[in-house]
């Protein structure tokens, strides 16, 4: 056991550590707010919006993040003089841009379903009700039906969160240094390979479960007008 | 004109080794599964102890972590244990094994999960009713507890097997020449990586597809004894 090497990578450790927070926390939040208008197009009645974003979710739930990965990284180098023209080439070629690119593509489909499934569990009386006192149809997605939404899909987002903190980690494939990445560039310039990766276990498992303490005390705040019922 | 230059019967043989790893693990996650959660009823507390830690570390680390330490920790830390008793051990895993055995691994935890809770589903009137009737233990499970389990945990384990089909691309990074790697190869040779890569994207997800068809019959099947509407 050689804990020595394990010390003296503390500090690449915890750029790792900032990296991988920073590529979830980065595609998290896009996909969370580019999830709505895809969920909305989901359950829309016109057909050219259906259909897109249903062939978009079922491809990207249905094909493995890291063939996606490979997809657009190495992928957009079959369209290297397009995307010169277009001006897209520069960051095409950047591993830290594919990442959070497709990062945020797949983490908005999930999201999309989550935020889908929310809105059609909202009971109907409550739709009914808003619009009764008058509310308009921003209003009523603004004010009544996202915060119900959101609160009923809760518990399946922090299971995206904590999917997508993991999903993070196929980053070090195309070479971003992320956790993963920093310990299988020490495990194998120090030949430390269980005592790096079981480090690098250890720090995803902090941050794993330190997000799903945070999430039980956002889910105590969404149901705080539930108290009665919840725990 | 072929559109994979000749390289189509790459990701074929590929596809097959893909599929062959995939439905290894699954037979060998539903096995460590029934036997956790068999466990985890058990009276004795320190056993339940450590299944229990085994589904909580498992969700919390990223599937490649765990493979990158089975694949290149475990024989390095046999190495040094064996090394500190005064023996010379090398020891190589190959990647077969120790990918089927790790998805195994992880996704008996998710299996372990789903059949726990399909067995509290079961009321528990029918335990006592296997007694009534003066069934030995063995008999009551296989044709009276078993049945039910299968149809309780379906849908979970359904769910389980579609995220293990698409977490066998990882063991592409430990060199098994399954549909990823050999893609990635044929996209190398032919300087084609979006073409290829989308092609082993639509096979994924066409074994998606056939899986939640399939899916939805299995489900139908399991429960045609169910007069729907009665339960």
């Amino acid at each position: 056991m050689n804990i020595n090497a394990i010390i003296e990578g503390l500090p690449r450790f915890i750029d790792g550590v900032i990296i991988t927070v920073t590529y979830a926390g980065g595609s998290l939040l896009i996909g969370f707010f580019m999830a709505i208008p895809v969920a909305l197009m989901r359950s829309s009645r016109n057909r050219f919006f259906y259909w897109f974003s249903t062939g978009y979710v079922t491809f990207f739930r249905g094909t493995p993040l890291l063939a996606q990965l490979f997809l657009v990284y190495y992928g957009a180098g079959q369209f290297h003089h397009e995307l010169d023209v277009i001006g897209l080439w520069d960051f095409f070629r950047e591993p830290w841009f594919c990442a959070i690119f497709t990062l945020t593509l797949n983490t908005t489909a999930y999201t999309s379903e989550i935020w889908r499934g929310g809105l059609q569990a909202i009971p109907k009386a409550e739709i009914e009700a808003a619009r009764a006192c008058g509310l308009s149809d921003f209003q009523l997605l603004r004010h009544i039906m996202f915060p119900r939404a959101l609160g009923i899909g809760w518990p399946a987002y922090t299971n995206e969160v904590v999917y997508q903190i993991q999903a993070t980690s196929l980053v070090s494939v195309i070479s971003v240094m992320d956790i993963t990445g920093v310990a299988r560039s020490i495990a194998s310039r120090d030949f430390v390979y269980y005592e790096a990766f079981l480090f690098a276990a250890a720090l995803y498992l902090l941050l794993v479960y330190g997000f799903i303490a945070f999430s039980r005390l956002v889910e105590k705040k969404l149901h705080r007008h539930l108290k009665d019922t919840t725990t | 004109m072929d559109p994979l230059s000749g390289y189509g019967w790459m990701l074929i043989s590929g596809f097959g080794l893909t599929l062959g790893v995939a439905i290894s693990s699954m037979i060998g996650a539903i096995l460590i599964g029934l036997i956790a959660a068999s466990i985890k009823f058990s009276r004795i507390k320190i056993v339940r102890l450590i299944v229990g830690l085994y589904t909580t570390v498992i969700r919390g680390v990223p599937e490649l972590v765990l493979l990158l330490l089975v694949y290149y920790g475990l024989p390095t830390l046999i190495q040094d244990i064996a090394g500190n008793m005064g023996y010379q051990v090398r020891l190589n895993l190959n990647p077969f094994i120790a990918g089927i055995a790790t998805l195994s691994f992880i996704y008996g935890a998710f299996a372990c999960e789903a059949l726990r809770s399909a067995y509290l589903a079961i009321p528990k009137g029918q335990h006592e009713t296997i007694i009534a009737f003066g069934f030995s233990r063995l008999r009551g499970f296989v044709w009276i507890i078993a049945p039910q389990l299968l149809r309780y945990a379906l849908p979970a384990l359904g769910n389980v097997w579609l995220v293990l089909l698409k977490a066998t691309a990882l063991i592409s990074i430990i060199q098994l020449p399954e549909l990823m790697r050999m893609t990635d190869m044929a996209a190398r040779a032919t300087r084609q990586p979006f073409t290829f890569f989308l092609v082993a994207c639509l096979a994924y997800l066409l074994v998606t597809l056939i899986s939640m068809w399939g899916q939805k019959y299995l489900e139908q099947w399991a429960s045609k004894g169910i007069v729907r509407g009665a339960v």
